[in-house]
């Protein structure tokens, strides 16, 4: 199911909850996420593409000293497979930043 | 004595504890290097990680805080061998997740292929004859962080299982209610979770018609006899015993019978091994064939005593620990104190049934000097433990035999 169809029903059952049955929601509320990227060339750019879908923690908890070709994949991966609107000319600066901030690039 | 300082494994800062010395013995004390926030240091590269309360869990190792992926610590397999609502781990892929559900509204559709669509509440579902049975949930990565070399992914340790007691009702007594037509071939399980954007594929798994129709297979709405947290999937998922976590779909709510096999991304691309009686493939390597992933293989681990830590020497030293496999059951835990040259059979614990932690325990008594301590177990057809590590490239079932090192003194 959709996030939209989901919060329709959660809506609806917000709506039906208030007015009849105020025991029945489980409702939580989740910590803020406080992760950031470090600063960098190229940060504002992967800030604003990566932090769409995922925290940053996605990003600083991958393995040290990884080679470029490791992050390009993954940002190729979030373009073609999980279909995040990254322009084609972003692919590489995105990939640039997190091998010189997160990965073994000099 | 070993003790969480000379410990390599899990080190963790407790700001409780610091609150609990008081502001007194804070003055004097040596404080650990994370104030700010709790912290705990996985045994692996890169390996530090906040420990934060999220709702309805006690304070667990933050993965990724959107979506919200925890990690159990280590520790908490020592406590039992079922593992706490609120410290069991939790794993979504994708951060559209529900943070509200009205159970008197929930609704969980039963359409495709089907003689009969329905549309089940929770309360219809409570109506109905219920099973109950402790299995083993494991995320697919468990361990991926101890991969060499490493592989993307989420950077788990050990954590990321857990053995809970499962109430729900049989998936296949509500698919007979339904009444399967002629050629349904799959079962696809879809929950409330979901993507933010429209371009990434909803979340989405599927079993085939024999397995959804096995009579164990669950829709799940009591977990240690209490509802489930919500981050566990509240108010419904699916238990899918022996096998990985990536089938246990979390708030449940579509179930479509497919005469096809299902070919979305986290099937056909996603949650894939090799091709062959390892699951695995030469280090840096690419399989040739892949499959979806499905039963777990044989784990055991040792809970009381951590890697590094010091223990006493001449003395006799309590050994407890864990083992569990994809549903067969657990024969024989063996345990070795001399780094594998000679194995002694563990005493095993309670049966809480085939797809449950087994606890074992044993002593074992140490001259002074470093020891290797291994443990490995034996499934009920002979299945064990490999003594060196596989490898695949998505890291996902590590079920090495594990090794504790510590130090007799």
């Amino acid at each position: 199911m959709t996030p939209t169809h989901f919060n329709l029903v959660a809506f609806g059952a917000a709506l039906t909850c208030a007015i009849t049955f105020p025991a029945a929601a489980l409702t939580i509320e989740l910590p803020p996420d406080s992760a950031r990227l470090k600063t960098a060339p190229g940060s504002d750019v992967a800030a604003a593409q990566c932090g769409t879908c995922h925290s940053f923690d996605y990003v600083s908890m991958q393995p040290a000293g990884k080679p470029l070709a490791f992050w390009k994949a993954e940002v190729e991966k979030m373009k073609k497979v999980y279909g995040a609107p990254i322009p084609d000319d972003q692919i590489e600066p995105i990939a640039q930043y997190l091998a010189h901030s997160y990965g073994d690039a000099k | 004595m070993m003790g969480p300082d000379e410990s390599r494994y899990g080190f963790r800062h407790r700001r409780h504890i610091l609150r609990a010395l008081g502001a007194g013995a804070l003055l004097g004390a040596r404080l650990p290097s994370a104030l700010a926030a709790d912290t705990y240091t996985l045994p692996i590269g890169n390996g530090e990680r906040l420990l934060a309360q999220y709702p309805q869990k006690r304070p667990l190792i933050v993965l990724t805080a959107r979506p919200p992926q925890l990690e159990t610590p280590f520790e908490v397999f020592d406590e039992g061998v079922v593992t706490p609502n609120d410290a069991f781990f939790v794993r979504y892929h994708l951060a559209g997740i529900p943070t509200n559900i009205d159970v008197d509204s929930y609704r969980i559709s039963v359409k495709g292929k089907v003689a009969t669509p329905l549309t089940l509440s929770v309360a219809d579902l409570k109506k109905m004859d219920a099973i109950e049975y402790y299995a083993v949930n494991q995320c697919s990565g468990n361990s991926r962080g101890f991969f060499e070399p490493r592989v993307a992914g989420g950077q788990l340790a050990n954590g990321a299982m857990g053995n809970a007691k499962w109430r729900g009702v049989p998936l296949k007594a509500v698919l007979a209610k339904a009444g399967l037509q002629e050629g349904a071939r799959q079962v696809q399980f879809d929950g409330l979770d979901g993507p933010v954007l429209p371009t990434t594929p909803d979340f989405a798994k599927a079993l085939d018609v024999d397995h959804a129709m096995d009579g164990e297979v669950m829709i799940a709405y009591a977990m240690n006899d209490a509802d489930l947290p919500m981050l566990n999937g509240y108010p419904v998922r699916l238990i899918v015993p022996g096998w990985f976590g990536t089938y246990w779909v979390k708030h449940l709510n579509e179930i479509t019978v497919l005469d096809t096999v299902l070919n979305n991304f986290w099937m056909a691309t996603a949650y894939r091994i090799p091709d062959n009686a390892c699951a695995c493939v030469p280090p840096g390597t690419a399989p040739a064939r892949t499959v979806p992933i499905n039963h777990f293989d044989v784990r055991s681990f040792v809970t009381n005593v951590r890697d590094g830590a010091t223990v006493s020497a001449g003395k006799p030293l309590a050994l407890r620990g864990i083992a569990f496999d994809g549903g067969y059951g657990i024969r024989d835990v063996e345990v070795s104190a001399d780094g594998g040259k000679t194995w002694t059979s563990a005493a095993l614990g309670r049966d809480l049934g085939k797809y449950a932690f087994r606890q074992w325990q044993m002593t074992a008594t140490l001259p002074a000097g470093m020891h290797e301590i291994k443990v490995r177990a034996v499934n009920v057809i002979g299945q064990s433990q490999p003594d060196q590590p596989l490898w695949n490239p998505a890291g996902y079932m590590r079920n090495v035999v594990e090794t504790t090192h510590v130090r007799a003194a």
